[in-house]
């Protein structure tokens, strides 16, 4: 037992209140709490900084094996290598475009159902995921052929009368990424919906707002965010995706994650693969600071609740 | 610039509302006037149907069957946003999107006031409530009795005749709520815009209206002013939920009324039925030393508990039938001490123009 000695004045001695054995219990908690992250963080290490160094060390080194920039000089140099850019964000924006414009609307709809229903469409949207993304990504291929299921149909009903080339195209990719990527766009919209107090519309009509206005003052901004979120994660996804633009793509429409395959498996080049990883790597935290500028003005402007 | 205060109030007349949810009667055939530029306060327990009477009015519950009139006009079709009524939240729903300029000046922009404008009268509106330089504030930069400030500053700006308010002070801490309490009232006063509050506080009730519906299951139990409400309330769900009360059977004996063994004097007469109860307020008891006036009844009573609560007492006794009976009295400097203690016995008195009696109506 510490005797709390306590004069007539009030003063009182700081290591008989157990100051230091309270210090001591709070730093080690503090260090027990580390170390349950460690393996996580030790994972990390392992397989994401060190991988991703050697990816940038490798970048630098030339066909001879010594240092020098000519991976980064042959993208710069040659027009097919700036095609290719150009073709992976302009595909990675469309399939983004097409995603909001689908993807609101339905989770607009699902965020006013009952909270029953609502789940029951949550799971129609999530059950994509549970198949695997080869074997969707080759439906389409069977769906959009020529001789496919859509054409058949369409020329049956008369929509319109020569088979239409759907697949080995930029119609195709967008096609089968819409598909893939739409969960990923509807989940954080749907969540930030549903987080929307009801009251505020209450609110908006009260003080004279009709449907559409209510919406479009107070609905639309307080989803923001999530549609942000979800537009953000489509398109980085979108900037690195393989198998559906090489599926449905058909060799006509080339993204970087392409060339890095063909790269490595057509002429061995580690270098020129690694450089064009490094490149894509960069723009896509580019485009991720650029768009955290927007999440924070929003988070600014939306953070109330 | 418009004064406020010469804005027109407008009558709310409801006839005949039902709502039913399922077998549950939220509103059961429910009629009441609220007076032109009056305070008037649904008082009553949780789903009792006060606040589902409330969105009748607001247009946010489509009801059964009735009628809603402001002035003569027939609302009960028309959608919110044409209704034109002010409304205050019970959590406020302020846009979390807006500052506090942008939210209150919201109504105005929406009825396409110019901006010069708009900008003026938002900052009266944030004057009347004491928020003056506050436009540029964010809602979350604002403690709980700003953002209520703020709410009803929005409510009142686009100078409706007609404001109603869901329990706006229940989120409020006890010193706060009752300052608001004061405000709201003076603010009442200075634009004389009809008022409908609902509120399940009836100490919260009493402060604020000129008149008070107390509602349980659906219906208006008694619409009266606060003091005839506590003086004479209609039976004895009234009584028993505006202000403390003991109730005591009543049986009839020819003429006569028994209660607790004793007869009771009154001075009128007993309403019709057999179920009667006898309203004994604690601060209307009193304890009878010696020979007590001939218009009071007295009981014979045992002390069972003596409570100090600082400027008064309140003692519990039981009556020779069982009955425990609370007093509540004034403590001044050494008279807690002179008081009866428990195990003795006192007289309990009540005098006739203090002697209420019920029928045993509204459960």
């Amino acid at each position: 037992m510490v005797a709390i000695s306590q004069t007539a004045g009030g003063e009182r001695s700081t290591d008989d209140l157990n100051a230091a054995g309270l210090r001591r219990d709070e730093r080690m908690e503090r260090l027990k709490l580390f170390g349950l992250s460690s393996p996580a963080l030790l994972i990390v290490l392992v397989i994401l900084v060190i991988p991703t160094g050697w990816l940038f060390y490798v970048s630098f080194i030339g066909a001879d094996g010594t240092f020098s920039l000519e991976n980064y000089e042959r993208m710069i140099e040659r027009k097919s290598y700036i095609r290719i850019f150009i073709t992976t964000f302009q595909i990675s924006l469309l399939t983004t475009a097409i995603c909001i414009l689908i993807g609101y609307p339905l989770a607009y709809f699902m965020s006013q159902l009952p909270s029953g229903l609502a789940n029951l469409c949550l799971i129609a949207v999530l059950l994509p995921f549970w198949t695997s993304l080869l074997v969707r990504t080759y439906a389409w291929l069977v769906l959009l052929q020529k001789q496919g299921l859509v054409n058949t149909w369409a020329i049956n009903l008369g929509l319109w009368d020569e088979p239409i080339k759907m697949v080995h195209n930029m119609t195709g990719t967008l096609i089968g990424m819409v598909h893939i990527m739409l969960p990923f766009l509807i989940l954080p919209v749907y969540g930030a919906m549903r987080a929307i107090d009801r009251d505020y519309l209450k609110a908006a009509s009260n003080l004279g707002a009709g449907p559409v206005k209510a919406f479009w003052t107070v609905f639309f901004p307080l989803s923001t965010p999530g549609l942000f979120a979800g537009a953000l994660m489509v398109f980085v996804l979108c900037l690195g995706f393989f198998v559906t633009p090489a599926v449905l793509g058909g060799g006509k429409v080339i993204m970087v994650s392409m060339k890095i395959v063909s790269n490595i498996e057509l002429f061995v080049n580690w270098g020129a693969a690694s450089a064009l990883g490094v490149v894509l790597l960069v723009l896509t935290l580019g485009a991720l600071w650029i768009a955290s500028g927007f999440l924070k003005l929003d988070q600014m402007t939306g953070g109330g609740h | 610039m418009k004064d406020t205060a010469t804005t027109d109030a407008l009558p709310i007349t409801v006839r005949n509302v039902t709502k039913t949810y399922g077998a549950v009667h939220a509103l059961d055939n429910v009629s009441i006037d609220v007076r032109s530029g009056e305070f008037l306060t649904l008082l009553g327990p949780s789903g009792s149907g006060k606040t589902t009477l409330l969105m009748v009015m607001a247009g946010f519950t489509r009801p059964d069957a009735g009628s809603l009139k402001f002035g003569e006009t027939e609302m009960i079709r028309t959608p919110p946003h044409l209704r034109d009524v002010g409304m205050v939240f019970q959590n406020y729903a302020l846009f979390p999107h807006m500052t506090v300029a942008g939210n209150v000046g919201y109504p105005l922009k929406l009825r396409k006031v110019a901006k010069a404008e708009i900008a003026e009268r938002v900052e009266q509106a944030l004057e009347k409530v004491q928020l003056g330089g506050y436009g540029e504030r964010r809602i979350n930069q604002l403690s709980g009795g700003q953002r209520q400030r703020v709410a009803l500053a929005r409510s009142i700006v686009f100078e409706p005749r007609i404001l109603l308010m869901d329990e706006p002070l229940s989120a409020l801490d006890k010193k706060l709520r009752d300052r608001m309490q004061i405000e709201l009232r003076h603010l009442h006063e200075e634009l004389g815009m009809t008022t409908v509050y609902v509120t399940h506080d009836q100490r919260e009730a009493l402060t604020m209206s000129d008149r008070i519906a107390v509602v349980n299951h659906g219906r208006i139990m008694q619409l009266a002013t606060p003091q005839d409400l506590y003086d004479a309330p209609a039976n004895t769900f009234v009584a028993d939920f505006i202000g403390e009360s003991t109730f005591l059977d009543v049986t009839r004996q020819g003429d006569e009324l028994i209660a607790a063994g004793t007869r009771l004097i009154t001075d009128r007469p007993a309403p019709d039925g057999s179920a009667l109860n006898l309203m004994m307020r604690p601060e209307r008891v009193a304890l009878v030393e010696g020979e007590a006036a001939p218009s009071v009844t007295t009981f014979r009573a045992t002390v069972s508990d003596l409570v100090y609560q600082g400027e008064s007492f309140l003692l519990y006794a039981r009556l020779e039938d069982g009955t425990e009976v609370a007093v509540r009295g004034a403590i001044r400097a050494g008279t807690f001490a002179t008081l009866a203690k428990p195990g003795e016995a006192v007289t309990l008195g009540l005098a006739a123009s203090d002697m209420v009696i019920l029928a045993d109506g509204g459960h």
